[in-house]
């Protein structure tokens, strides 16, 4: 293998390692919450399902702000504020900090949903949004 | 006597060294000072202090424009932080540590608080008991926005609200919102 192709295989594994803590902890804490089976599908079907908001009564859905193709920017609805790509491939940020998923999946859950997801929910999610 | 002008010749050079050496001290010094000085100047002559804090900048910025908390009152402020988790219609809850942080840091800097152009001239056009939300709600936002037709904001397909403020003002996130330096989406520079 020359040089070259080395470089960026070093940076993924660099970067993967803190996902990979990060999203750990998370699926420890979903098994222990009673989630036995997760499935990419299922946070795929949950990601683009679309939920009436409460207010306006129009649909919704995580999309609305942050896209369906998740290697791309995303857009919030309402301030038009850019959202960095949520693939880890593309945006090696992502899922690294344990804190930081769960404030997201608290506060976005409960917006777009209207309430907080569940560990089988998150579960499902999370595991389809790794691997974008 | 040979010893003696190589002696002198040392010492004379010794001594314009450190001369020269110790005026080049004063020199920074005094150039540090003035730059510092300049520098303070600078920030008095924004319009708003810019936001420093990156907590905020992360928490409150990732969503929206991370306005400056001289934007609005103290009361403001604690209103809004008193209310996360219906933020205008959407749920910004933050944990308790970093709402109290947050809290305590917006009202620190709050119009009220701030001597900066615009904080002191949005604070003089509120009325007493008023406490906006927004900072579109100030009557001298109101004023210093009155001349632009809606069709260039809350019509305009690209922006569609005033709440935006870095959409149009290229020098808002560093507290700067000069006429001079806006560009409305789709439509270009705005001269009245």
């Amino acid at each position: 293998m020359n040089k070259k192709r080395l470089i960026p295989l070093i940076f993924l594994i660099g970067s993967n390692a803190a996902m990979a803590n990060a999203v750990n902890d998370m699926f420890e804490e979903y098994k222990q919450s009673g989630v036995s089976t997760y499935s990419e599908q299922s946070g795929k079907a949950l990601w683009n399902k679309e939920f009436k908001n409460k207010k306006t009564g129009k649909p919704q859905s995580c999309a609305s702000c942050h896209g369906s193709n998740l290697k791309q920017a995303g857009k919030h609805v309402r301030t038009g504020k850019p959202i960095e790509p949520m693939a880890p491939s593309v945006n090696s940020t992502r899922y690294t900090d344990v804190k930081k998923i769960k404030k997201w999946f608290k506060r976005n859950c409960k917006w777009t949903i209207g309430r907080e997801c569940s560990a089988q929910e998150q579960a499902d999610i999370l595991t389809y949004l790794v691997k974008q | 006597m040979k010893t003696i002008i190589t002696s002198i010749s040392i010492l004379t050079l010794l001594f314009t060294t450190a001369l020269v050496v110790g005026d080049d001290d004063r020199y920074k010094k005094e150039k540090h000072d003035e730059k510092s000085f300049f520098s303070r100047l600078f920030e008095k002559d924004l319009d708003v202090a810019p936001v420093k804090n990156t907590v905020y900048k992360e928490e409150c910025g990732s969503c929206h424009f991370a306005y400056q908390p001289g934007l609005l009152p103290a009361r403001s402020w604690k209103k809004i932080m008193g209310n996360l988790e219906n933020h205008f219609d959407e749920n910004a809850e933050l944990d308790k540590e970093v709402q109290t942080e947050l809290t305590n840091y917006l009202v620190a800097n709050a119009a009220d608080h701030a001597n900066y152009k615009r904080s002191r001239r949005i604070m003089r056009s509120l009325s007493k008991g008023s406490t906006p939300l927004r900072v579109t709600e100030t009557p001298y936002f109101i004023r210093k926005h009155d001349e632009i037709p809606s069709r260039l904001v809350k019509d305009n397909p690209e922006l569609g609200s005033f709440s935006k403020c870095a959409a149009c003002h290229g020098n808002a996130e560093k507290g700067s919102y000069d006429e001079d330096d806006v560009r409305i989406p789709g439509v270009g520079k705005w001269d009245d």
